[in-house]
């Protein structure tokens, strides 16, 4: 018996989310004013009466004092009644085989009744009114639903049974590779969405020539995963020969003779002061933090799933890089959270989208509600993050998560052993994101919606953290030898590398499934997520079962560690994949790149015409409104106000918040960096920033990675962290690097991130890097044929592209993470005391390219942001001298919109007036007043200082540039003055021109 | 004086244990923390403690309404045990996940009758999860001036109305508290204008948000809902995240005190076992 509980809000309360419907759709321009009604519901499926299905209606699914509810057997015509006004219901359920979350719990719950549920899944119901007939599928597909992974029906449901599964019959797939010519390798590669190269399947072919025999098709899958870009990094790993404006270079593995080589010097250097522990080898970063811990940082991307799901995409993105810290070293415990985001801006009108983007309105809605919903289930906090916006993200979006753990010192290492068990520990295998490792290594078109629809996963927070619950105290009993995530790749990489020194079989049989019907391939490629792996030595098995059974958690033994250096599948008792380790893992043919990079030309402007002429006129003669350049730039969508994202996120559960990401009089100004004491009788501190300027990287992409970590640092030093203590992470998200134009742009941006890390004493600890973000649009008739093409892994059929694809600009991101002795000792950024005086640290160069200024004024060309990183590292250290010394009562670095961005900044946050005057701040030659306010030259801090310690602040800050600029007052108004004055501003107007574009 | 045992309870999803637990050693207590599994194995395991804390998360996800299925799990295994614990001279405390469970059990709001629930914590009015802070008052005192807060953001002026002395024993002494919430679904709603005035006349609505810092719209700017006999509290604000002056938001500009506001509502708990 099928039956359906639908749940209304009560007479009298509000239906919230059909008010969320009729907003998204009149944004969308889909209807004005939509007459909708919203119900939730639960399709339950199982041998219960009414009475039976009623009680679990009251006392279990619904709120009685603010809901309603209607029980019936589906179909009844009682649950499509339509309300006043109202023409269609339209259901929306998740597709068979997306996680369900809600669901599981249900069935649990009812469970607990004393009651059995076959199959329970959960929908959510409109009832819509007053709408063109052809706006219909439009307002499903924009606004309802999420094609990807979810279905929405129009009128009745129109099935009786929920489908549960259905049983798989083995059946051992060959693929004949060995008779293919090298058109038929290309296509395998393409249809089974391999994504190898042509020397790639070549080398396979080879390889399994020379055994005799060809793959099976879980064999070719594993080789496919080890080797993708996402697992394997060959492109930046790789050999590369580099022209550029600073020479030529051959590169046998670009990372390692950059970024990590940047790490080497600096711990050689160091020599036993060397604080970093673990670089580049686990899941994440570890360096030194007090004499009992050590800190582990990873930052990850997830842009492809998120660009087609952006809820379970950026879900799956936070539930993914929590598990990086679990899985480093014997496992660390996550303390915070760290999420960057870029987007095109949220108001491209919806009929300018190509077909097979989401609206980027709704893709931030989505990627902000994915983060919150597992970060705060997860009880981790969100501390830091920023958003940037840029066209080119359209079809693209990036999506960074990152996490922090703590570890105990004597925990950071792991070492699987010879004939341990293979235990999978956490959530069950479904066939959810097949193919992602694949599939991130590929370029998005605006048919992947279709053909990747499950690379697309939902994630369920509190499996992880029951799977977290369980793992700490595993970790603190012993009862394992060595852990990882399955992350991309599912189990094909967590085994893989665990065992790669070893050997490893397994029995994927046993391996605990959501529903029937999985492959022996699916079980072993699935990504599904929640899932960990340990290695335990056998007489520890049990002890581990039952901690795990204990608390609900599903551990199961699948293979052990076989000391034969072979992987060895089994289902059905066959052999379905024997490779040897070495080929797995060594056998990748080396891929050389060129890459070739021409800085573009970016002259200050001549007279050469109109457009130039009016640039010069705006920079050089004051014939701008300063007054109205300042509101537009704390107006514009990367430096405004993200409240409205900040606190959905709870960034202070574990108690150990120090300073919030909003500061100041009315907790709302915009801090620099987040400080956490995550030992919470210790007064440590850590510090978590984050730098990054795509605009930059359209002038040079060496001065856009130096100017990303001298943000990340300088926001680190600015709250109080002490410089030579700062660790950070790259992660590279770039177009297609097949082009030498772009790959020679990321190379230039790693000879940055090497020579100013070195310079600054600044180690990578970690990254990432993710490649090949461009997003090709497609005519429709492709689109069409591609929906009738049938289904299955080797069948899809991809047509070729005919459209220009849209590159996404160079974006780096560097995140840092820094220490204080003693968070007392830490700063914000608002004004606090009139009276105070004003100093601003660092000098002001003529750099207005890539700058908000520019950007705000529709201006182009100009000199990009350049680093002194000898210069810096002095700089840093004078003034962490003088915040530690306490002469500093608030600090603000400079950055976006710079001085004049700034200084408005701490004068709202403060709720407190300030009067500045340009005239004694120290410059670089003759500067034009708009450089003055506006140019974003790195290294640069405003600082509030109280009149007593003004001579021990100067003198803190002798080597530096630096001068007293002015003074904290005790009124509403910002007051900047020139040779002329130039700004006489009132705060509140400042503050309602940086709050109000995202305050939605 | 007795140390009493503080039994920290914890289910899948239970997300501030860890710093409750640290809250209630702070001020002397000892604590156990205990997976709701034990329980219900051994439910005799209560008479151990003296006070029991359900702490903030999202138990069981609230995958079906915040603290649902916790709350029937208890109302279906374990609800003589907690009456009982109760009913002994003991001290509960639900905070903001803990309180959305203790709603759905015997010992916070006894039903009157009806079938429907006198009281329930639904969604915030903006519809979203948020994180802030908030000021509060104890016993429905609305305050003179809006000096003695430590924003700027301003206080209707009400008529001044003191009402003796907080039923709560978390709450004894207390007048005021700057602390943080974080929830989606904090909006406190009575069955109907009656049960409302009726708690509120019999004291069980001791916490109160100032009207201006309401996060979620709860009637009345309820925050905090104790039993009749003032041992039970459960609210939605965090005490055991401002214990340290370091935790306040505007400690950087001086407004906090030498210790965190909340630790006096743990304070209380222990000195009640003095």
């Amino acid at each position: 018996m099928l039956w359906e509980v639908d749940i209304h809000p009560a007479e009298g309360r509000p239906d919230l989310a059909a008010g969320e419907v009729a907003a998204t759709a009149a944004e969308l321009h889909l209807a004005d004013d939509l007459a909708v009604t919203s119900a939730r519901g639960y399709l339950i499926q199982g041998e219960l009466d009414r009475a039976q299905v009623a009680r679990i209606a009251d006392e279990l699914l619904a709120d009685r004092v603010v809901e309603r509810t209607v029980v019936a057997p589906a179909g009844d015509p009682l649950l499509t009644e339509l309300p006043d006004g109202r023409t269609h219901w339209i259901h929306v359920l998740p597709k068979p085989g997306v996680m369900d979350p809600v669901a599981q719990s249900a069935m649990q719950a009812i469970a607990d009744f004393g009651l059995r549920a076959e199959a329970v899944r959960t929908m959510r119901k409109y009832a819509v009114g007053r709408l063109a007939e052809d706006r219909l599928p439009l307002l499903c597909s924009k606004v309802l639903a999420n094609d990807a992974v979810e279905q929405a029906i129009a009128g009745p449901l129109g099935f009786e049974r929920l489908q549960v599964g259905s049983p798989y019959e083995f059946k051992l797939v060959i693929v004949p590779i060995l008779a293919m010519d090298d058109a038929a390798l290309e296509q395998l590669s393409r249809d089974g969405q391999l994504f190898l190269s042509l020397v790639e399947m070549r080398t396979i072919q080879a390889h399994f020539n020379q055994l005799g025999r060809d793959p099976t098709d879980v064999e070719l899958e594993t080789v496919a995963q080890t080797w993708s870009e996402h697992c394997s990094h060959k492109t930046l790993a790789g050999r590369i020969d580099y022209r550029g404006p600073d020479g030529e270079r051959h590169f046998e593995n670009m990372l390692k003779e950059t970024i990590f080589a940047a790490t080497r010097e600096i711990r050689r250097a160091a020599g036993d002061r060397d604080w970093c522990v673990s670089v580049f080898v686990d899941n994440a970063g570890v360096i030194r933090f007090d004499e009992n811990y050590n800190v582990v940082f990873k930052v990850e991307t997830h842009n492809h799933p998120s660009a087609l799901e952006p809820y379970g995409g950026a879900n799956t993105g936070i539930g993914g890089v929590i598990r990086d810290p679990m899985g480093t070293g014997m496992g660390a415990k996550p303390i915070c959270n760290t999420d960057v985001f870029c987007f095109a801006p949220p108001d491209v009108p919806a009929e300018e989208l190509p077909p097979g983007v989401l609206h980027p309105r709704r893709v931030m809605k989505g990627v902000v509600a994915g983060v919150r919903d597992y970060g705060n289930r997860m009880g981790i906090p969100t501390v830091n993050g920023a958003i940037y916006f840029d066209p080119r993200y359209l079809g693209n979006p990036l999506v960074y998560c990152g996490n922090v753990g703590l570890i105990p010192r004597d925990k950071s290492d792991k070492h699987p052993q010879a004939n341990d068990l293979i235990v999978a520990l956490g959530g069950r295998t479904g066939r959810d994101g097949i193919h992602g490792a694949t599939f991130s290594s590929a370029e998005l078109t605006s048919h992947s919606e279709t053909l990747s629809g499950g690379a697309v996963q939902i994630g369920n927070a509190i499996t992880e953290k029951m799977l977290l619950d369980v793992l700490l105290v595993a970790r603190d009993r012993g009862l394992y030898n060595a852990v990882t995530d399955c992350g991309a790749g599912g189990f094909s990489s967590a085994v893989g590398e665990m065992g790669e020194k070893i050997g490893a079989e397994v029995w994927l049989e046993r391996v605990p499934l959501k529903y029937e019907g999985l492959s022996y391939t699916e079980i072993w490629i699935s990504e599904a997520q929640e899932r960990m792996v340990v290695s335990v030595s056998p007489e520890k098995w049990e002890k581990l079962s039952e901690l795990c059974a204990s608390e609900g958690v599903e551990a199961t033994a699948i293979g052990k560690f076989t000391p034969t250096g072979r992987l060895t599948l089994i289902y059905a008792e066959q052999k379905v994949a024997d490779l040897a380790m070495d080929f797995l893992h060594d056998g990748r043919p080396p891929v050389v790149r060129e890459a070739v990079y021409t800085p573009p030309k970016n002259d200050e402007c001549g007279m050469m015409n109109d457009e130039c002429r009016k640039q010069h006129s705006v920079i050089h003669h004051s014939s701008f409104n300063i007054h109205n350049s300042l509101l537009k730039i704390l107006g514009s969508l990367n430096v405004c106000s993200k409240e409205w994202v900040i606190r959905q996120y709870d960034h202070e559960v574990q108690g150990g918040s120090v300073l919030k990401p909003l500061v100041g009089a009315a907790n709302d100004g915009p801090g620099d960096a987040a400080v956490l004491r995550p030992v919470l009788d210790s007064r440590r501190g850590i510090v978590i920033s984050c730098g990054m300027n795509p605009r930059y990287g359209d002038f040079d992409t060496y001065w856009m990675a130096a100017s990303a970590i001298d943000e990340a640092v300088r926001n680190c030093v600015a709250v109080g962290a002490d410089p030579a203590r700062i660790a950070i992470l790259d992660n590279f998200c770039w177009g297609a690097t097949d082009r030498p134009e772009t790959l020679g742009s990321l190379v230039r941006a790693a000879l940055a991130c090497h020579d100013v890390a070195v310079e600054l004493g600044t180690p990578f600890i970690s990254g990432k890097d993710s490649l090949n973000n461009e997003f090709r649009p497609l005519g429709k008739g492709v689109r069409n044929r591609l929906c009738e093409a049938p289904e299955g892994p080797f069948r899809q059929k991809v047509p070729d592209t005919f459209s220009e694809p849209i590159s996404i600009p160079p974006s780096l991101l560097i995140s840092a993470i820094g220490q204080v002795d003693d968070v007392a000792r830490c700063v914000s950024m608002d004004l606090k005391e009139p009276g105070n005086l004003l100093y601003i640290v660092g000098e002001t160069k003529n750099e207005l390219g890539g700058s908000h200024f520019s950007l705000v004024e529709g201006l182009s060309g100009g000199e990009v942001p350049k680093v002194d990183a000898r210069q810096a590292k002095t700089t840093f250290a004078a003034l962490h001298a003088a915040i530690n010394a306490g002469h500093v009562r608030a600090c603000h670095d400079l950055s976006e919109g710079g001085l004049a961005a700034a200084i408005a900044e701490m004068a709202f946050a403060g709720g407190l007036g300030a009067k500045i005057s340009l005239a004694d701040v120290p410059r670089n030659g003759d500067l034009p007043t708009a450089a003055l306010l506006f140019s974003e030259s790195n290294t640069r801090f405003l600082c509030e200082v109280r009149p007593e310690n003004a001579a021990s602040f100067e003198s803190a800050l002798a080597d530096v540039p630096h001068a007293r600029i002015g003074e904290v007052v005790d009124s509403n108004k910002l007051e900047i003055v020139g040779e002329t004055p130039l700004v006489q501003a009132d705060l509140h107007a400042l503050k309602e021109a940086w709050q109000k574009p995202l305050r939605w | 004086m007795t140390t009493p045992n503080v039994l920290i309870l914890r289910a899948p999803g239970t997300n501030c244990d860890a710093e409750t637990a640290f809250a209630f050693e702070r001020v002397g207590a000892k604590t156990e923390t205990l997976h709701v599994n034990r329980l219900l194995e051994r439910p005799e395991l209560f008479e151990r403690f003296q006070i029991l804390c359900i702490p903030g998360g999202f138990s069981y996800g609230d995958d079906l309404g915040a603290g649902r299925i916790l709350g029937n799990q208890i109302q279906h295994h374990l609800s003589d045990q907690l009456v009982r614990f109760k009913a002994d001279g003991n001290l509960i405390l639900g905070i903001c996940n803990g309180f959305q469970v203790l709603l759905k059990s015997p010992v916070l709001l006894e039903k009157i009758g009806a079938d429907t629930p006198p009281a329930t914590l639904t969604w915030n009015d903006s519809g979203r999860y948020y994180d802030g802070w908030v000021r509060l008052e104890v016993n429905g005192e609305r305050l003179e001036s809006q000096h003695s807060f430590p924003s700027e953001k301003t206080v209707s002026l009400l008529p001044v109305k003191r009402i003796k002395g907080s039923k709560s024993v978390f709450l004894a002494g207390i007048e005021r508290m700057y602390l943080p919430v974080a929830h989606a679904e904090g909006k406190f709603v009575a069955r109907d204008e009656r049960t409302l005035q009726g708690l509120d006349a019999a004291g069980q609505l001791p916490l109160r948000y100032v009207a201006a810092d309401n996060p979620n719209g709860s009637m009345a700017e309820v925050a905090g809902v104790c039993d009749s006999t003032g041992r039970v509290l459960g609210l939605m604000p965090h005490p055991e995240r401002h214990i340290d002056p370091t935790q306040h938001p505007r400690w950087t500009r001086g407004e906090a005190g030498p210790e965190g506001a909340g630790l006096q509502m743990f304070r209380n708990a222990v000195k009640y076992f003095a």
